[in-house]
């Protein structure tokens, strides 16, 4: 119970009005902007989330993607999350499709930022690739506003705080 | 029941339903393809491990190889930055072509999942798939009931052209499409997890290897046991990372394999759900089972035919039959009444009839001949009103009656039947149908009655009769229900004959003009009339009478006018009104179509014979004659200076070629003859004429009709030819009054 209350407290998603006012003196908003490219197929699976500098598994910042029987594809992400199952519900949304662009705003706690954390996105496409840690970005102040493309389906990722 | 279930849902579904046959047939055919493209595939004899090494010298970079449910195996790679994938060659591991996803594979695949509207789509298909499975059964039980039993099932199928095209199209679709349905439920009922599919939203923890060198991938001994056949994925270690492993998932289930020392570090076999999943996915989509792809391939084909077909019979059976208040049902009628008409008129008496049965205290059922029941539980009579159709024929309603009388439980019967004493076969199919009843040994209420011309007298004498017969007084008041008509203005009349004693008019009419002011609705609302051409025929209505009287039209719709060709009969009630109008005056007036008796296309000559008003349609027909047909007239009228009939047109005719040749014969001038004398001096050019494919059209009064039968037969009598021959081959038409 404790662990679930502190991880809360460090990663709030806006949807959670009440969380977020309760955190804002300790988290700050952080705007990701994930830009697929054009590959032409149905829409992408995108997980994008925290890991420690060692890549292992912090918290999940945003799913895109409804069907969860699908979130194996998203390799890094799926084996990273496992015991963290429940706490998602509020950070899911719809795929993403082919050259759009998923913006979402998340607040994370400032204990987070330059602490040598990093930003990784899985993407995965139906008849497409799978393509684990596509992007990792360190979360410092220093990385932020400055796009970086993956090799698989994002074109550019970028943070803004 | 099943016949409800299987028009309502076939009704409702039929547009959907066909969407998903053809795009479902369109994946059934690619995956046959694709299978066609990576050729000799079946397990392969080599290993996963060996496939693997052949892929990496090529592509250092390999992240996965994929091994499709058809049993294609595409490698995805990286070259640098740059993503790529290739189709292999399953045998040799080399390249066949780099691995382009089809577009319209997947449009087709979307479409057919969920009609490009996601979830909703989903859901939609689903309910699709289950009202294909009910179609199907309620179907295969219909189509048992019509051969008349289940070891019936497979023979030759019975009844109008459609309902054999559906019968047979869906007797050889019904398995392929059963399977696709069944499976296509499971499928809707497994995405939405209603159904386990053995799949796992959570992934297993990353299992810890031991972290040493790797090993060449062929040297893995986990990766040699395992069959290419087997293979479903293979996901190479991400990059330099030595804590990462290769995954394999298989036929069998998931594993990791330590890098460094080949060996299965985890294994999970996949749980009977998904063995399940996998099994009737396959079934449903026969990819790794290529003929049965291609069973359900030609069997979704078919459901669009069926679906037009099923639809077409449903409409025709439905304008078959007037909405008759009351109708009791088969089972619980005491009285049943089973209608064989081609047009609609005798439904009216049968409406009437059923009336006042009903009011009398009967339970009724009307229904056309061809729904015939096997057994009316609680009927003690049955009533059978029946036209007669061409030469005797069957009518429409009543195609398949007697050749499923033998299944029906004798009853009490009666019939009635419905004709034209002017015409030689009168009655004919309904003396027909009452011989087969005796000769099955059916009780009779009361020996055939047959009807000339709708006469409502003769109709209630029957009543009356039946009435007595039955213990319940009778009276039947039929009125026959008045045609929907426009009221048509003379715009001009020609007259002829008055000098012969024989006032015969060239009347042309036009459709009330649309008033200026009139709104778009109006416009098309308005009263008009339908599409017409020379040979239909125009019901006139005279005022005082609701039975019409009918013209055969000299004119066509593009003519802009309604042009029929009257003559004067004393103590004609229609004749003497229509002789009577002035331009300017109106009548109420209607279309009906005549099919049967049209020129018809190409360039074989035409022998059009007609004698007085007999001549308007095929002045119709020579006027519209733009193509220069060779036509041959043969007229008979009375005199020349009289009742020459378009005279001055028949001249404009032979000068523009429209007309090849008029034989005019006048029966009140001396040395006179009929139409007949003529064709027999003309002989050996009209023996010629029908040798060549002539098409000869009779149109007038049935005295001259016989006489020109007459002619005719002796004339083509030496071609070892008669009549019959000519009619049959639809060479030789007919329109007499």
């Amino acid at each position: 119970m404790n662990k679930i209350a502190s991880t809360l407290g460090l990663v709030t998603i806006l949807t959670l009005p009440t969380l977020a006012l309760a955190s804002a003196a300790e988290a700050r908003p952080v705007t990701l902007t994930t830009q697929l490219r054009p590959y032409g197929g149905n829409g992408a699976y995108v997980a994008i989330y925290l890991t420690d500098a060692q890549g292992k598994f912090h918290s999940t910042l945003r799913v895109a993607g409804s069907k969860a029987k699908y979130y194996t594809h998203l390799r890094d992400w799926a084996r990273g999350r496992v015991g963290e199952a429940a706490r998602i519900d509020g950070v899911t949304g719809a795929s993403v499709g082919s050259g759009q662009t998923l913006r979402v705003t998340v607040d994370i706690a400032d204990a987070l930022i330059d602490a040598g954390y990093q930003v990784r996105i899985d993407t995965a496409v139906e008849d497409g690739r799978d393509n684990p840690a596509e992007i990792v970005v360190p979360m410092s102040a220093e990385a932020a506003g400055r796009p970086v493309s993956g090799r698989g389906y994002v074109a550019a990722f970028r943070f803004d705080m | 029941m099943p016949r409800l279930l299987h028009s309502l849902l076939g009704l409702l579904g039929s547009a959907l339903i066909s969407v998903l046959a053809v795009t479902g047939a369109y994946l059934a055919f690619d995956s046959v393809i694709e299978r066609a493209r990576s050729a000799g595939t079946a397990g392969g004899p080599r290993s996963v491990a060996t496939l693997a090494e052949i892929v990496q010298s090529r592509h250092p970079e390999v992240e996965r190889i994929v091994r499709s449910a058809s049993g294609s195996v595409i490698a995805y790679y990286f070259e640098g930055d740059r993503a790529g994938a290739e189709l292999l060659d399953p045998v040799t591991g080399q390249a066949i072509s780099p691995h382009e996803p089809s577009q319209l594979t997947r449009t087709m695949t979307n479409l057919h999942r969920a009609l490009l509207m996601g979830d909703t789509g989903r859901v939609i298909t689903g309910i699709c798939a289950l009202s294909m499975l009910v179609i199907c059964i309620s179907g295969t039980i219909l189509l048992a009931t019509r051969m008349g039993g289940w070891v019936a099932l497979l023979r030759p199928s019975r009844g109008t052209a459609v309902q054999r095209l559906h019968c047979e199209v869906g007797r050889g679709a019904v398995v392929g499409l059963s399977l696709s349905a069944l499976t296509g439920c499971y499928m809707a009922l497994a995405t939405f997890g209603v159904l386990p599919d053995g799949s796992s939203s959570v992934a297993s923890p990353r299992p810890t290897p031991s972290g040493g060198e790797r090993l060449a991938v062929s040297r893995l001994a986990a990766l040699q046991s395992i069959d290419l056949g087997d293979l479903r994925e293979l996901t190479f270690p991400y990059g330099t990372d030595l804590t990462d492993t290769y995954t394999v998932t298989t036929v069998q289930g998931i594993g990791d394999i330590d890098a460094a020392t080949g060996q299965l570090l985890v294994f999970a076999p996949h749980g009977l759900a998904r063995q399940i999943h996998e099994t009737i996915s396959m079934l449903h989509t026969g990819k790794g089972l290529w003929p049965l792809a291609l069973l359900l391939g030609v069997s979704a084909l078919g459901a669009p035919v069926l679906a037009a077909a099923g639809v077409l019979i449903w409409w025709r059976r439905r304008r078959a039959v007037p909405r008759i208040p009351q109708n009791a049902a088969a089972k619980a009628a005491d009285t049943i009444i089973l209608v064989g008409s081609e047009g609609n008129s005798t439904w009216g008496f049968a409406v009437t009839l059923h009336a006042a049965l009903t009011t009398a205290g009967h339970r009724v059922h009307v229904a056309p001949m061809n729904n015939q029941a096997r057994d009316y539980a609680n009927a003690r009579r049955l009533l059978i009103l029946t036209s007669t159709y061409g030469d005797g024929d069957a009518p429409a309603s009543a195609k398949s009656f007697l050749q499923e009388l033998g299944r029906t439980t004798p009853l009490p019967v009666a019939v009635l039947g419905f004709g034209d004493r002017s015409f030689p076969n009168f009655c004919k199919y309904a003396a027909e149908v009452d011989a087969s009843l005796r000769g099955r040994g059916w009780p009779m209420i009361a020996d055939a009655w047959l009807i000339d011309r709708q006469s409502a007298q003769d109709f209630a004498e029957w009543g009356t009769m039946l009435g007595a017969a039955i213990g319940t007084p009778l009276t039947l008041v039929h009125v026959a229900a008045r045609p929907k008509t426009v009221a048509l203005t003379l715009s001009q009349r020609v007259d002829y004959g008055a000098e012969s004693q024989a006032p015969t008019t060239i009347f042309r009419f036009v459709a009330p003009p649309t008033p200026p002011h009139a709104g778009l609705w109006q416009r098309l609302r308005g009263p008009r009339l339908p599409r017409f051409g020379a040979g239909d025929l125009l019901g006139v209505v005279a005022p005082g009478s609701d039975l019409p009287r009918f013209y055969s039209l000299a004119s066509s719709s593009i003519d802009g006018v309604v042009e029929i060709c009257v003559r004067k009969r004393p103590g004609g009630l229609c004749s003497s009104f229509l002789h009577d109008l002035q331009p300017g005056s109106t009548v109420e007036a209607f279309i009906r179509t005549n099919v049967t008796f049209r020129p018809g296309g190409g360039t074989t000559p035409l022998i059009l014979i007609g004698a007085g008003t007999g001549i308007g349609p095929l002045a119709g027909f020579i006027r519209h004659n733009r193509r220069r047909r060779p036509v041959h007239l043969y007229w008979g009228g009375r005199h020349p200076a009289s009742d020459f009939l378009y005279e001055a047109e028949m001249k404009q005719w032979l000068a523009n070629k429209r007309l090849t040749r008029l034989v005019a014969a006048f029966s009140r001038v001396p040395g006179g003859a009929y139409v007949q004398d003529r064709l027999t001096s003309d002989a050996v050019e009209l023996r010629n004429l029908i040798q060549h494919g002539a098409r000869v059209m009779v149109c007038g009064g049935r005295e001259m009709a016989s006489g020109v039968a007459h002619a005719l037969g002796a004339i083509i009598q030496p071609l070892g030819l008669d009549l019959a021959n000519l009619k049959s081959e639809g060479r030789y038409l007919e329109d007499i009054y």
